[in-house]
C-alpha cells in the first residue's frame, strides 16, 4: 500500500511531463512541417567543412 | 521579364512575407533556397515550409516581394507571393486543437488503462475503489476537453434534425462516463472510463488524419495558384504607369498590358494590333488578330505587345465574374454529397440505439433490475460504438491522398476520392487538357544545326510564350545556344541579335496578317525561314482514353474551339465530340447528363469550364490550368501526362475498396461482440480488447494502400 502511494503519483507525473512535453512541442509549431522534418536530418549544416573535405579526399586519391 | 507584382506596401509593412515555392523537391533543395535566401541583404530568417511547399520569409520592410522572387529564381525556383495567407492560418489553427485533444486523450488513456489493468488483475476492496475514484479524476476532466469536437459537431447535427456518426459516440461516451461514475460512488465492481477515453482517442486520431488531408491539399492548391494576374498597369493623366488591383480598376481606366501578360480588365483595344491567346476564356487553340476598336476579355493573355486597353466593364461586370457566379451557382450540389461514414451513420445510429434499449427492455422482463439492465445496455452502446467505422474512412483516404500527392496528383476535397471513384464517364475540355495548351514547335528538325542554336539563344531571352515554347522544345532536343550580343525585343516584332557582322531576328513573320502561329526565323539576308507552332496533344493522351475505356468509362470531348480545330483532335482519340461550345452550354450538358444517371468526371482547365467542373460530379484540372479551374476541380494533377486522370481514378477505386473492407471488419466485429454484450457477458475488459484489437485491424488494412497506390501511380 505504500508502494501505491508513492509509485502512482510518480506514474502521473512521468505521464504529465510526456503530456506537456507534447503540448509545448505542438505549440512552438514542432508538428506544423512533418514532411520537412525527415527531409532537414539529410542536409549537411557545415556544407564548407565537408565540401573541403571531400575534395581533398578526391585529390588524395588522384595523386 | 515585364511581369509586374503587386505594390509591396501590404506584405511588406509587417516584415513577413509567405512564398509558394511548388518546385522543390528534397532536402537539397530546402538546404539552398534557406541558405541562399539568408544571404539576402534584409533577410531576418527564411524557414521552408515543405509539407505546404511554401518558404516564410521575415524580413525587413524595404525588402520588396519581387527582389525575393528574383533571388528565388536566380536559385532555380520558381516563386509567387502568397496574397492571402488567413486560410492556412485557420487550418493549422484546427488542426492544432485536434493534436492537443488527441495528447490529452493519450495521456488520459495510457493512465486509466495503467489502472484498469490492476483491477482486472484482482484489486478488491479499498483499492479497486481508489482506482476506481483515480480514473474518474482523470476520465471526466478529459472527456470534457478532447469529447468537445464529438459533441459539437453531434449537437449542432441534432439541432437541424439530421444524425450523423457523432451522435452515437457522444451519447455513448456520455452515458459510459455517467454510469461509471455511478458505479464508482457506489463501489460497483465494473467502471468503464478506459473504454470512453479510449474510444475518444482512437476517434481523435481519424480526426486529426482527417484535418491533416485536408489542411494540406488545401495549402498543396494555393501553392499552384499565381497571385501575379489579378491586376493592370494603369496609365494615369500624366502618362505615367501605376499598378493598380483588378477590384480596382475604374471603367475608362487605360490598361497597359505588356506582351504575355494577361488582361485583368474588359475594355476595348485603343492602340496597337495584337495576336490574343483566348483558350482560357473560348478554349480557341489558335490565337486570334486583334484590331483597334474590338472588345477585349479579362482572362485574355496577350501575345504581342504592348497594347492599350481602356476598361469599360470592370469587377463584377466582367464576363469573368459571370463565369465565377455560374459556378458557384453550380457548385451548390456539391454541399449536398453526403459522405460514405455519414451514410453509413444514417443506418448505424438508430440500430445501435433500438438494440441498446431492446437490451435494458428485455433484461427487464427478464427480470434482472433497473440497475443491471442498465449497465448491459450501456455496455451494447460502448461495444457498438463506431471506433473502428470512425477510423475506417480517414485512414484509407489519409493514406490513398498522400500516395497520389506524391506521384502527382493534389487531392483538394475530401470526398473528392469517393465521387471519383464512382464516376462512371468522363467529358475532357480540348485545349489545355488534351492538348497540352502551349504552343509547341512542329517539324523543327527541318533547321538545320546552326539554324537551331541560332533561335534557341533569342527565343531564350524572351518571355513570350511562343519564344518560351521554342526555347523548350529546342533546349529539350540538347541545342546549345549560339552566343550573340545585343540581343533586344522589339515590342510586337521579336527578338534580335547579332551574329557577328549578320543580325539574327526572330519573330512574327512579315506580311501575315492572319492570326496564325509561326514564328520567322531571318539571319542576315537569308531568306526567312517560318517555324510553325501549335498546341499539340498530350503525349499519352491516346493511351489515357484507352485506359479510362478499360475502366469502363467512356471518354467525350467538349470544348469551346470551333469544328476545324476539334475534329481532327478527335479524330486522333477517336472519341465524339461537341464543338463550339459556349460555357452555359458546357454547363447545361454536364447538367443533362447528370439528369440522365451519369455521374460525369469533367476534365477540364480554362475560365470556360469552370462552371462545367462545379456542376459535374466529380472534376480534374491540370496545374497549368487558370486559377478560376483550379478553384473549381476536386483534384489538379502535375505534370504533362494525361495518364494522371486514369491513375487517380484507379486510386480513388482502390480506396473505396478498402474503407469498404474496412467497414465489412468492423461490422463483423460487431456481429460477434453485440451478442456478448446482450447476453451481459461484456465486462471492461472484454470492450477494452476488442475495441483495440478492430482498430489496429481497420488500420492495418487501410495501409496497404501506400503499396497499392504507389503502385499505380507508376
Amino acid at each position: 500500500m505504500t508502494g501505491l502511494t508513492l509509485l502512482i503519483p510518480v506514474a502521473l507525473g512521468l505521464g504529465l511531463l510526456g503530456l506537456f512535453a507534447f503540448q509545448w512541442a505542438l505549440r512552438s509549431g514542432q508538428f506544423d512541417d512533418l514532411d520537412g522534418a525527415a527531409l532537414r536530418i539529410l542536409i549537411d549544416e557545415d556544407e564548407d567543412e565537408a565540401g573541403a573535405a571531400a575534395d581533398s579526399a578526391t585529390a588524395g586519391e588522384q595523386s | 521579364m515585364t511581369a509586374p507584382f503587386p505594390p509591396p506596401g501590404e506584405s511588406a509593412a509587417c516584415g513577413e512575407t509567405r512564398l509558394a515555392v511548388p518546385g522543390m523537391r528534397c532536402a537539397g533543395c530546402i538546404a539552398k533556397i534557406e541558405s541562399g535566401l539568408a544571404v539576402l541583404d534584409g533577410v531576418v530568417s527564411a524557414r521552408v515550409d515543405f509539407t505546404a511547399k511554401q518558404v516564410r520569409l521575415v524580413h525587413r520592410p524595404d525588402l520588396e516581394p519581387p527582389a525575393i522572387v528574383d533571388a528565388l529564381s536566380a536559385l532555380g525556383f520558381d516563386a509567387h507571393v502568397l496574397v492571402t495567407p488567413l486560410t492556412i492560418v485557420d487550418d493549422s489553427a484546427e488542426q492544432r486543437r485536434l493534436l492537443s485533444a488527441l495528447g490529452v486523450a493519450a495521456f488520459a488513456a495510457m493512465n486509466i488503462m495503467l489502472l484498469s489493468v490492476s483491477v482486472w488483475s484482482g484489486a478488491a476492496g479499498g483499492n479497486r475503489a481508489m482506482f476506481h475514484w483515480l480514473s474518474a479524476a482523470i476520465a471526466i476532466p478529459t472527456v470534457i476537453w478532447s469529447g468537445r469536437p464529438f459533441f459539437g459537431s453531434a449537437w449542432r447535427a441534432l439541432r437541424h434534425g439530421r444524425t450523423n456518426m457523432d451522435v452515437p459516440i457522444s451519447i455513448g461516451v456520455s452515458l459510459a462516463t455517467a454510469m461509471s461514475l455511478y458505479e464508482t460512488v457506489t463501489g460497483g465492481e465494473h467502471a468503464w472510463f478506459d473504454g470512453a477515453v479510449m474510444l475518444l482517442f482512437f476517434l481523435l486520431g481519424g480526426r486529426v488524419l482527417d484535418a491533416m488531408m485536408r489542411g494540406r491539399a488545401r495549402q498543396g492548391a494555393l501553392a499552384l495558384m499565381q497571385a501575379s494576374a489579378s491586376g493592370a498597369n494603369v496609365i494615369d493623366a500624366a502618362g505615367i504607369g501605376h499598378w493598380v488591383r483588378a477590384e480596382e480598376i475604374q471603367p475608362g481606366a487605360r490598361m497597359l498590358v505588356a506582351a504575355g501578360e494577361r488582361i485583368a480588365a474588359d475594355g476595348i483595344l485603343e492602340s496597337g494590333a495584337c495576336r490574343i491567346d483566348r483558350s482560357m476564356m473560348t478554349g480557341e487553340a489558335v490565337p486570334v488578330t486583334m484590331a483597334v476598336g474590338d472588345e477585349l476579355l479579362a482572362g485574355m493573355l496577350n501575345l504581342d505587345g504592348p497594347i492599350i486597353i481602356v476598361a469599360n466593364r470592370v469587377g463584377e461586370d466582367r464576363a469573368i465574374a459571370g463565369l465565377a457566379r455560374a459556378m458557384q451557382d453550380a457548385g451548390q450540389h456539391r454541399s449536398r454529397y453526403v459522405r460514405i461514414a455519414d451514410r453509413a451513420a444514417k443506418l448505424y445510429a438508430p440500430a445501435v440505439h433500438t438494440l441498446a434499449a431492446a437490451s435494458f427492455i428485455g433484461w427487464m422482463i427478464a427480470g434482472a433490475g433497473v440497475h443491471q439492465s442498465l449497465l448491459i445496455a450501456i455496455a451494447v452502446l460502448i461495444i457498438t460504438c463506431p471506433c473502428a467505422l470512425g477510423l475506417a474512412v480517414p485512414v484509407a483516404q489519409v493514406v490513398a491522398s498522400g500516395a497520389l500527392m506524391r506521384a502527382g496528383v493534389l487531392v483538394k476535397d475530401g470526398s473528392a476520392l469517393e465521387r471519383l471513384a464512382s464516376a462512371s464517364r468522363v467529358v475532357f475540355d480540348k485545349t489545355g487538357t488534351v492538348t497540352l495548351g502551349r504552343m509547341v514547335p512542329i517539324a523543327i528538325d527541318r533547321l538545320d544545326r546552326r539554324q537551331q542554336s541560332l533561335a534557341l539563344a533569342l527565343a531564350q531571352a524572351s518571355a513570350h510564350p511562343l519564344s518560351r515554347g521554342l526555347a523548350a522544345a529546342l533546349r529539350a532536343m540538347g541545342v546549345a545556344p549560339a552566343t550573340l550580343h545585343d540581343i533586344s525585343e522589339v515590342a510586337g516584332q521579336g527578338m534580335c541579335g547579332h551574329d557577328g557582322a549578320a543580325t539574327v531576328r526572330l519573330g512574327r513573320p512579315s506580311g501575315s496578317s492572319d492570326g496564325g502561329t509561326a514564328v520567322a526565323l531571318t539571319i542576315g539576308n537569308e531568306p526567312p525561314t517560318l517555324i510553325a507552332m501549335a498546341d499539340v496533344l498530350r503525349p499519352d493522351a491516346a493511351a489515357a482514353l484507352a485506359r479510362l475505356r478499360q475502366m469502363g468509362m467512356e471518354s467525350m470531348l467538349l470544348s469551346g474551339d470551333n469544328e476545324a480545330g476539334v475534329a481532327p483532335i478527335a479524330r486522333a482519340l477517336a472519341i465524339t465530340a461537341v464543338s463550339a461550345a459556349r460555357p452555359e452550354e458546357k454547363l447545361a450538358l454536364i447538367q443533362n447528363m447528370s439528369a440522365a444517371g451519369d455521374r460525369v468526371l469533367m476534365v477540364g482547365d480554362g475560365l470556360n469550364d469552370g462552371p462545367a467542373l462545379a456542376a459535374a460530379h466529380v472534376s480534374m484540372a491540370p496545374s497549368s490550368a487558370s486559377d478560376v479551374g483550379q478553384q473549381a476541380a476536386d483534384l489538379v494533377f502535375m505534370g504533362d501526362s494525361l495518364l494522371s486522370v486514369p491513375r487517380a481514378v484507379m486510386a480513388a477505386r482502390r480506396t473505396m475498396r478498402v474503407v469498404k473492407q474496412n467497414m465489412a471488419l468492423a461490422i463483423g466485429y460487431n456481429i460477434i461482440a453485440v451478442p456478448l454484450a446482450i447476453a451481459g457477458l461484456a465486462t471492461p475488459l472484454i470492450a477494452a480488447v476488442a475495441m483495440s484489437l478492430s482498430s489496429l485491424i481497420v488500420v492495418g488494412n487501410s495501409l496497404r494502400l501506400i503499396r497499392a497506390t504507389s503502385g499505380v501511380a507508376r
